[in-house]
């Protein structure tokens, strides 16, 4: 079983990486202006003259490169929260993360804390301190005394707390005015745009650090999916390893959707999707996912700049309006 | 970027700015307001506002002491802080609208429940709607004709008149300035900006003021503008408007600087990047003329002999 799961890493790895790699290099070269790549590239002209260079370098490479972190980010952390909560529909919204980190930015928009530095403001500041408070939250009401966390203590504290939260944010909207509602409303359904690279690196060291956790963490994945005294019995530590996995998944979400909202649909679609084409082992489910939703983002990403260009289609509406269909029909076509 | 304290008048203003854009998505056709429902009397003398548009009109023409309640936001004219307050857009206080028996009340046009609530009292209502620079003057005269005091409401939109004739006078002959008109963005970042589109009265504000709308070919009041659309509408000149207390200079810099990443735009190059803020520039009110004349300067300062 390892030679086969081995020489299967080494076949279809490659395929989702290369997948990545081509959306990351094209969708920089698609956008609402047809522009020169040649021009853009051309060091003679001087920046502040070069347009091209500043569309591709400004407007669209930050873009590309934040759906990239975005969408390997929430698919790989759907697939680990998937296993650690053993339910097939957990998604990096159902532990209550990205409910606080909305309500963290909610909450920096109405309260009009308008300071903003190094092309970062307040409120992805604001929402990632929410979505770690969540977090917080949600691991105290779950810890149990007798060893390690209760997923089922943690899923309905999760679920109980998502609701909780959507309330405030309700509430938070309906005290503030016009202005600041539209902000909220139009930060639930997720921009990329983040127009400059800053934002990508304030939340580039958090996914780092959630990733390398992923990465240690397959195996473990594999034998809790089989239940924790499964696991226990082949010599996991299972608090340990359901800690690491809480943790690192919500740090990576919260760091995501700070970056560019609660984008939906790619946590829950892109791992069974993976899950359909590359089996269940988690040594590929995860890094596949990774891949796979980094260009499926890219991909939604270029369908919101260019279906209603020049204007822009929310990109939360986009993984929706895609993702769900293509979903249904796969889950059809395959059962 | 805001000082708090300006922000929370800034943000009421700008509110009702976006009251007057969703109005307009919803497809009203722009005419002047239109009264429905009972008969007012001939000079109403309990009337309540809960447009503050339409509260500093009534004011501008001298009807200040007839009215008894306006909107949870209105701050203009001072004298507002005195009358009691019956809520706003979404919550209206229609007991307490009620219980102070108005012979007239300014509502929105798309305020349906709390107009059928008003027509089965039978208090009569000023129904307002929003549209482009010309409706502001257009209803000004009508609201003098509802509360009995035409001679004042057409001296108060004359004025108006006149001074827009006059910033218009100053501009035309000039060459238009391709601009970019922005009325809300993430502070500090140059995400989720808000620009007027090619209809409405901002768009009305900026042709009156000598510039051409960079976006006059998109047929919204609105335009939530991406990094990309911005560098490719390549605007001469952009005008933020910051509805609120006055910005210090040092604000109004930082503010500027925020679009020194868009190097290719010709207004950065030529640092035509003008922050004007003030009280009362986003109401379509009495004051709109001093905001459109704010604007000209910003655009054509060599029209006033700077």
């Amino acid at each position: 079983m390892t030679r086969d799961v081995r020489r299967r890493m080494w076949t279809v790895l490659p395929l989702f990486a290369a997948g990545a790699v081509a959306a990351l290099i094209i969708a920089p070269t698609v956008g609402s202006t047809s522009i020169s790549l040649s021009r853009a590239f051309d060091t003679s002209v001087p920046r502040a003259d070069n347009v091209d260079a500043q569309i591709f370098f400004v407007a669209r490479l930050p873009r590309v490169l934040a759906a990239a972190v975005v969408g390997a980010t929430l698919a790989t952390s759907g697939v680990v929260l998937q296993a650690l909560l053993r339910n097939p529909l957990a998604t990096p919204f159902t532990l209550g993360v990205s409910a606080g980190a909305a309500l963290g930015a909610m909450l920096a928009i109405t309260a009009g804390l308008d300071v903003g530095t190094f092309g970062v403001s307040t409120v992805p500041v604001a929402s990632f301190a929410g979505s770690l408070v969540a977090t917080a939250l949600v691991y105290w009401l779950a810890r149990s005394q007798r060893r390690g966390l209760s997923t089922n203590v943690l899923l309905l504290a999760g679920v109980t707390l998502n609701s909780f939260f959507s309330a405030l944010i309700l509430f938070v909207q309906y005290l503030a005015d016009f202005t600041q509602s539209f902000r909220t409303v139009r930060w639930l359904m997720g921009d990329l745009d983040v127009g400059s690279y800053a934002p990508i690196v304030a939340a580039f060291p958090f996914v780092l650090v959630a990733f390398a956790v992923f990465a240690v963490l397959p195996r473990t994945l594999n034998l809790l999916t089989l239940g924790s005294d499964v696991a226990a019995s082949r010599g996991v530590n299972v608090a340990t390893a359901e800690k690491l996995a809480f943790f690192s998944a919500s740090l990576a979400t919260g760091a995501a959707v700070s970056l560019a909202g609660p984008i939906g649909f790619i946590g829950i679609v892109v791992p069974h999707l993976v899950r359909l084409l590359v089996g269940a082992d988690h040594r590929i489910v995860l890094p596949a996912s990774a891949c796979f939703g980094a260009g499926f983002l890219i991909a939604c990403d270029v369908v919101s700049r260019t279906a209603l260009a020049p204007l822009e289609l929310p990109v939360g509406i986009v993984t929706a309006l895609i993702g769900g269909p293509f979903f249904l029909w796969q889950l059809v076509r395959r059962s | 970027m805001h000082r708090p304290t300006s922000s929370r008048r800034r943000a009421t203003l700008l509110a009702l700015t976006w009251a007057c854009l969703m109005a307009a998505t919803v497809g009203w056709a722009p005419h002047a307001a239109v009264r429905v429902g009972a008969a007012a009397p001939a000079a109403p003398h309990r009337i309540i506002s809960l447009v503050p548009a339409v509260t500093e009109m009534l004011f501008a023409i001298g009807a200040g002491p007839d009215v008894v309640a306006v909107s949870s936001f209105d701050t203009f004219p001072p004298e507002v802080a005195t009358r009691p307050k019956v809520g706003a857009l979404l919550d209206p206080d229609v007991e307490r609208v009620l219980s102070l028996t108005p012979d007239l009340v300014a509502i929105y046009g798309s305020q349906s429940d709390l107009r059928r609530q008003l027509q089965r009292a039978a208090i009569p209502i000023y129904d307002y709607r929003h549209a482009g620079l010309p409706d502001i003057m257009a209803t000004i005269r009508d609201l003098g004709r509802v509360v009995g005091r035409r001679a004042a409401a057409d001296a108060v939109a004359a004025g108006i008149e006149r001074q827009l004739a006059d910033t218009r006078r100053r501009t035309t002959g000039r060459a238009p300035v391709r601009a970019l008109l922005v009325f809300g963005r993430e502070p500090g970042a140059l995400r989720n900006v808000f620009a007027s589109g090619g209809t409405g009265f901002l768009n009305d504000m900026l042709t009156v003021a000598g510039g051409v709308n960079v976006f006059a070919d998109l047929t919204q009041e609105a335009v939530q503008a991406t990094t990309e659309l911005l560098l490719t509408r390549a605007p001469d000149a952009i005008v933020e408007l910051r509805d609120g207390a006055p910005y210090s200079a040092a604000d109004v810099q930082r503010a500027a600087a925020d679009w020194a990443r868009l190097a290719s735009l010709p207004a950065v190059k030529t640092q035509r990047v003008h922050v004007v803020s003030g009280e009362g520039l986003l109401v379509p009110g009495p004051r709109v003329a001093v905001a459109v004349e704010r604007l000209a300067r910003a655009l054509h300062p060599e029209a006033f002999g700077r």
